[in-house]
């Protein structure tokens, strides 16, 4: 059983989500340490680009944010390398591929496993062109998770067949962010993925509040927050580490009821 | 590249590929279906053949630009005048081919990116024309360069949404149409302007502009008994050079050179020079070259034209460049704003801003090549557009 698979055993998991250099590289740091004391299960390390077309406008600000204060993929290396020994949660990069392809698959993936990174999502990486960076990912024991959205239809089943560590399931159409209501069939599509495969499924989009998470947590493994953290994190209060902790507890327990 | 890639689908040698969300995937695929299948349907190609003829002018005429010529004192100049085109550009082509497979796949609304404004006034039109809803897409920058053409598109009767994320001109354009498509893409295709994005849009978009060489070859023959020695054309994603190309690809003897925007200077931060200063990347779906940082990020670009102003190339364009068949070479702001007017005063010609880059080229080549030989110069569109922003690059204070 992978890192992450065990994030899933024997419960329902909170994935949670920040924007690595968003307000700044330390903060980062201390958020993700707040994130895992709240209860997180597995934290998503995002990793700016200047053009994030999956996202909606909260986690672009971010992107910017962190890409204007000088952010570099060497910074959250640093960063991660710094937080060994104190983070006992999965770690999972979030990314579009081109940094990884620029930085090179090779030196991307040797890299992240000195920092102890678990896994990969990379949502510009549909399962037809997974070669890219699967083998080396393989070899670096990283997983690299694969998206699944309402529209994959027939190609659930062998998206799933190959699925690693546990299926990001894009709860509903369009980009990233807070959505009040949320039409699709989750249960079902669940169902498809366990279908191709036994593995831990996560919903993600749109999931901001604890009902919502209560909610989905009862059809799926998991359940992902992005930029409803993101946006506390926005706020940059002095008091942001203290709120991210209680927020994750909040919503563990709903996930968890 | 080796043979294996070579043979893979949407790709040209390593170039191209389908990097998108998950979500579009389904979206893509129904659209490489349905190509492929209309492409080949007799019925859909009459249906084309007549709305590019009877409707958007075609053929375009093969113009013999003779007091430039005699002027230039060196190869014959043809103008391959797209810019007489309904709606002025070769951007029609393309958009008639895509909205009309949109229609045949049950599409009821069509949205895209634009640049200039060209490819969003020619998509306003053909939904117009073609009963559909339609949403454009447009940079901040690029509707206050190009105010006129947002009206345009308005009057045609669609919603423009002026994009202020990024660095807010045509890859932010694209990117919010790319979330939009995301979004809804049930009822909707996204009429991507050039031959980039993922498969099967650069095929798609090279087939519906390759009309442009297959007129220019029948033309140049009838006219010069004979091929031209050189194609020359601007690119930005690269549609209306890769049509100007494409027919001469088999041909060895004709040179194929591609005029990309330098902005204030190659050596400079302010330029859109993909080729000579891009590298190899992963974006808007398609590998190819980009302009980037050391950490792949795109680099914000430059030009005077709109519709160049983007940082990346198609990729079967990155590959004509990569196996040496086409050559790119850079054109700077005022190289193309004086061959801008240097075709007005000339001929009695108005080329568009990002046309008049391929005429500068073509102006410095002729020069040196002999009065037996000839240059086909494919003037993509026509400079209405940009009269008041050249006017006012020139120092005069004119508003549309």
């Amino acid at each position: 059983m992978s890192n992450i698979e065990a994030a899933f055993a024997k419960k329902k998991a909170f994935v949670t989500y920040l924007m690595a250099g968003d307000p700044n590289i330390e903060q980062s740091a201390e958020y993700i340490l707040a994130l895992q004391e709240g209860g997180a299960d597995l934290i998503e390390i995002g990793i700016p680009f200047s053009d994030p077309v999956a996202e909606g406008e909260v986690i672009q600000k971010a992107s910017e944010r962190a890409l204007l204060n000088g952010t570099t993929l060497e910074h959250i290396f640093t960063m991660l390398e710094s937080l060994k020994g104190k983070v006992h949660v999965p770690l999972v990069l979030m990314t579009y591929l081109n940094p990884v392809f620029v930085y090179g698959y090779e030196r991307f993936f040797a890299r992240s496993q000195t920092c102890g990174i678990s896994g990969i999502i990379i949502p510009d990486l549909p399962f037809e062109e997974q070669n890219e960076v699967k083998q080396i990912a393989i070899n670096y024991g990283i997983d690299t998770i694969t998206l699944i959205a309402p529209t994959s239809q027939e190609r659930i089943a062998k998206i799933a067949k190959e699925a690693e560590g546990f299926v990001y399931l894009v709860s509903s159409m369009g980009v990233t962010g807070v959505r009040s209501e949320i039409t699709t069939n989750i249960k079902q599509l669940v169902q498809e993925i366990k279908k191709g495969k036994d593995i831990p499924v996560a919903v993600g989009f749109g999931i901001a509040t604890a009902e919502q998470a209560e909610e989905y947590a009862k059809m799926a493994d998991g359940v992902i927050v992005g930029s409803a953290i993101v946006k506390q994190i926005a706020e940059n209060l002095p008091d942001t580490s203290a709120k991210l902790i209680e927020y994750a507890q909040k919503m563990k327990a709903a996930i968890s009821k | 590249m080796n043979m294996k890639s070579e043979q893979k689908v949407g790709r040209f040698g390593d170039f191209g590929g389908q990097y998108i969300p998950e979500t579009l995937m389904s979206a893509v695929q129904e659209l490489t279906k349905a190509y492929s299948f209309y492409k080949e349907d007799e019925s859909f190609n009459r249906e084309l053949t007549a709305l590019l003829n009877d409707y958007a002018g075609r053929p375009s005429l093969l113009y013999y630009a003779e007091k430039m010529t005699k002027d230039l004192g060196g190869a014959k100049v043809f103008l391959k005048r797209e810019d007489l085109n309904h709606t002025g550009s070769h951007k029609i082509n393309n958009v008639l081919g895509q909205v009309l497979l949109a229609k045949k796949m049950g599409k009821t609304r069509v949205i895209a990116e634009t640049g200039a404004g060209q490819h969003g006034v020619a998509t306003a039109t053909a939904a117009a024309l073609m009963g559909m809803d339609c949403e454009i897409f447009m940079g901040k920058e690029d509707t206050d360069r190009q105010a006129l053409n947002v009206y345009r598109m308005r009057l045609l009767g669609a919603k423009v949404h002026v994009v202020t994320s990024g660095t807010m001109t045509l890859k932010d354009a694209v990117n919010e149409t790319m979330r939009e498509w995301t979004r809804r893409v049930d009822d909707t295709h996204y009429v991507l302007g050039s031959v980039m994005g993922p498969h099967p849009f650069p095929t798609i978009v090279r087939d519906f502009q390759s009309i442009i060489s297959r007129e220019t070859k029948q033309q140049i023959v009838e006219k010069e008994g004979k091929l031209p020695d050189a194609v020359v054309a601007c690119v930005g994603g690269g549609s209306n050079a890769m049509g100007a190309f494409y027919h001469f690809i088999q041909d060895k003897q004709v040179r194929l050179i591609g005029c990309e925007a330098a902005g204030k200077g190659i050596d400079t931060e302010r330029h859109a020079a993909t080729i000579a200063k891009g590298s190899l990347g992963v974006f808007h779906g398609m590998k190819s070259l980009f302009c980037q940082d050391e950490f792949g990020q795109i680099a914000p670009v430059y030009s005077i034209s709109a519709g160049l102003d983007y940082p990346g190339i198609g990729p079967e364009h990155a590959h004509l460049y990569e196996t040496g068949r086409a050559e790119y070479v850079p054109v700077t702001d005022d190289e193309a704003v004086n061959a801008f007017e240097y075709l007005s005063k000339m001929e009695g010609i108005i080329p568009a801003i990002e046309s008049s880059h391929a005429v500068a080229y073509a102006m410095k080549l002729a020069k040196q090549m002999r009065k037996d030989q000839s240059i086909v110069v494919c003037l993509s569109g026509r400079g209405d557009k940009d009269v008041a922003a050249i006017a006012r690059y020139k120092g005069e204070e004119i508003y549309e």
